[in-house]
């Protein structure tokens, strides 16, 4: 096997993983502030390229603008998931709110069919299509700037859950919601801030995405699914655990088509996602958690 | 007071229906479908049911088959088996429908197709597995093309163009591992060399993995048997890794919204397909230029856009009851079997059928051209 080939296959999968990272950054977000797992989080990274798509397409829109449209509107409906559906079951234990996100997340895939069509759309490159070749590995611009904004995002969000008042407010929410009301957080407010931040964040990673991956309805189904495993690998919380996971996950597929068997690379890639949660029951970089029981 | 009036009312009714029966219009022909409208298969579903509706007014307005006017009974399955089961079992025994047009997909048509012996009413599937037609059912008939076919004018153009190794790409559901099947039957039989055998997922966003241990074997020509959107990104990807081999899709792909989607790296891909992807490219003097003309037309000003092959598959469907019917001269579920199976010459949108007792498919590979894409459309090769 020569280098090329191996760095191609390095070269997609951090591609196709920073696909699963963004997405499992979002379930992050909501996680560290509700203690729910949002499996609508697909839905929001689908919303952000089916509307970049939309806008450009139906309004006739430049690419900048839909792409802002895009996620703006995005954020509006994370906004509106947790006033119209979050809210309303409060006091309902993080199980049952997890069976509503589910139940959003059913609602928005019919909702953007019935509006949009079954159709799969794609988005024009941002940077053209024109590969970068390097050590023979051809790559993609798009690869590129889907990279560089994970790693922006996750920088950001780090920065934000450390060192900023709001994000530990956020993570006070999801380890004592009482307690942090009594010191003055403000938790509802909370609670929706987080939403619409993962639903920017779902948007972004969509927008992104949708030139590579191109877009139609029932694509966060996936995404959701692989985020999420890529969350529990990373460690459930940790924003930089659920990107690595992300990118681990990709390139074990990658490696998994390219050097074992194409028909085989979902299956080779959670039974090691199984051996190492047996090894590490937390997750690569979760921190070993004791106080919830 | 009030019962009695509502006798009244109720024995005016009867009245009025006995006198009004014999004076009514010949009793309608129903026949039904079971169609995936909704669901993973909506795709082909969808302009199946939109070409049944279609055809229904067509037929209606001309004064219906043998003056009797056409009544559809159209059920969705929602790409779901047991619903499709549980449709079929209603249109049966409750409709008691003369003859049955679908299930959409292969799947669905298998789990049902050994009901209709039993009920003896003829079935016209409009799904392409050869199991429904190999060995023959005498009740099952189906209109689209087998993947053999597909497979045979793509070797052909193989064999033309003096390439011999193949490498395949499939994708890992039922369409992709049928065509699998035929392409490792047919490859080695027609003396050429299967060099890669390498498989993707339908939701899979990138192939570059698959591609690049195909680019090391460096195969003659590279094959891929999927539907959209996989094989669009393999086109994007093949560009990505400048490989430069001759690509071949499967007629599951032909319709533009492969082109919108892969854009420029659709070019120079080659693909067989039915001749409704260029209605105005069919040479003259073919006879399915004008049932295409005509029924492109038809179903483009009533739904807003052209229809895409599948709906073709109904439309044939639809077509040959109907004229099984006038042949025989009766709308009766075992005249109408035994004239579909003597159907020759019969002219659809899909190709010229001709049924035998042992062939329920009526189709060879000349019901499919080779076409190529140039500058963003569908050309013809000769």
């Amino acid at each position: 096997m020569d280098t090329a080939s191996l760095l191609q296959y390095l070269v997609s999968g951090l591609t196709v993983g920073s696909t699963y990272g963004l997405t499992a950054l979002g379930f992050t977000i909501i996680f560290n502030t509700t203690g729910i797992i949002n499996f609508a989080q697909g839905e929001f990274v689908m919303l952000g390229g089916m509307l970049a798509v939309i806008l450009g397409q139906a309004l006739g829109l430049p690419l900048v603008p839909a792409v802002l449209g895009a996620v703006a509107l995005t954020t509006l409906a994370g906004g509106l998931v947790e006033r119209l559906a979050i809210r309303p079951a409060r006091g309902a234990s993080p199980i049952q709110l997890v069976i509503v996100t589910i139940g959003v997340s059913i609602l928005i895939r019919g909702l953007v069919m019935l509006l949009w069509g079954k159709d799969t759309f794609a988005l024009p490159h941002f940077s053209g299509m024109r590969p970068i070749l390097f050590a023979g590995a051809a790559m993609l611009p798009q690869s590129l700037w889907v990279l560089a904004v994970t790693l922006t995002l996750l920088a950001a969000l780090r920065a934000f859950f450390t060192a900023t008042i709001h994000g530990k407010a956020m993570l006070a929410c999801s380890h004592d919601p009482g307690a942090a009301a009594l010191v003055g957080v403000n938790v509802r407010r909370m609670v929706l801030a987080s939403f619409m931040l993962s639903a920017l964040v779902g948007a972004v990673g969509g927008v992104i995405l949708a030139p590579l991956t191109m877009t139609a309805y029932d694509v966060g189904i996936l995404l959701g699914l692989k985020g999420f495993a890529a969350c529990i690998l990373g460690g459930l919380g940790n924003p930089f655990g659920a990107a690595a996971g992300g990118l681990i996950l990709g390139v074990l597929e990658a490696f998994g088509a390219g050097l074992v068997s194409s028909a085989y690379k979902d299956a080779i890639t959670f039974i090691i996602l199984l051996a190492l949660l047996f090894a590490r029951p937390t997750g690569l970089f979760g921190a070993r958690s004791a106080d919830r029981v | 007071m009030k019962t009695v009036r509502l006798f009244a009312v109720l024995a005016a009714v009867c009245l009025m229906t006995l006198s009004l029966a014999p004076a009514r219009a010949a009793e309608p022909v129903k026949i039904g479908a079971v169609l995936s409208v909704t669901g993973p298969a909506s795709f082909l579903g969808e302009p199946e049911k939109n070409t049944l509706l279609l055809l229904q007014d067509r037929i209606n307005a001309a004064g219906g088959i043998l003056g009797r006017p056409l009544e559809l009974v159209i059920y969705d399955d929602e790409t779901d088996v047991n619903k499709c089961v549980l449709a079929v079992d209603k249109l049966l025994k409750k409709d008691r429908v003369v003859a049955v047009i679908g299930p959409t997909v292969s799947g669905n048509t298998l789990a049902v197709m050994n009901k209709f012996p039993a009920a003896k009413v003829p079935m016209i599937s409009c799904a392409a597995a050869e199991k429904i037609t190999r060995p023959v059912n005498p009740w099952v008939f189906k209109t689209p093309q087998s993947d053999r076919q597909a497979v045979a004018r793509i070797l052909d153009h193989l064999r033309q163009a003096g390439l011999s190794r193949v490498a395949i790409l499939t994708v890992s559901d039922g369409f992709g591992q049928a065509g699998r099947a035929v392409l490792a039957e047919m490859l080695p039989a027609g003396g050429f060399t299967l060099v890669a055998d390498e498989i993707y997922g339908p939701k899979d966003t990138d192939m570059t993995p698959q591609l690049t241990k195909i680019k090391g074997l460096a195969p003659d020509a590279i094959v891929c048997w999927g539907t959209n959107p996989g094989p669009a990104v393999i086109a994007r990807n093949r560009v990505q890794l400048g490989i430069r081999t001759p690509l071949y899709m499967s007629h599951g792909v032909a319709s533009n919204k492969f082109i919108e989607l892969a854009g420029e790296a659709a070019e120079g891909l080659l693909l067989p397909a039915g001749r409704m992807v260029a209605v105005e490219q069919i040479e003259d003097g073919n006879p399915q230029k004008d049932v295409l003309a005509a029924y492109v037309a038809d179903y483009a000003a009533r739904f807003g856009a052209p229809p895409s092959t599948f709906g073709g598959y109904a439309h044939d469907a639809l077509a040959l009851v109907r004229a099984a019917i006038e042949t025989s001269g009766s709308a009766e579920p075992r005249a109408i079997r035994d004239a579909l199976e003597a159907t020759t010459g019969f002219v659809g949108a899909t190709g010229v059928f001709n049924f035998s007792p042992e062939d329920h498919n009526g189709l060879d590979p000349s019901s499919f051209v080779m076409v190529g894409i140039e500058n963003g459309a569908w050309k013809v090769l000769r």
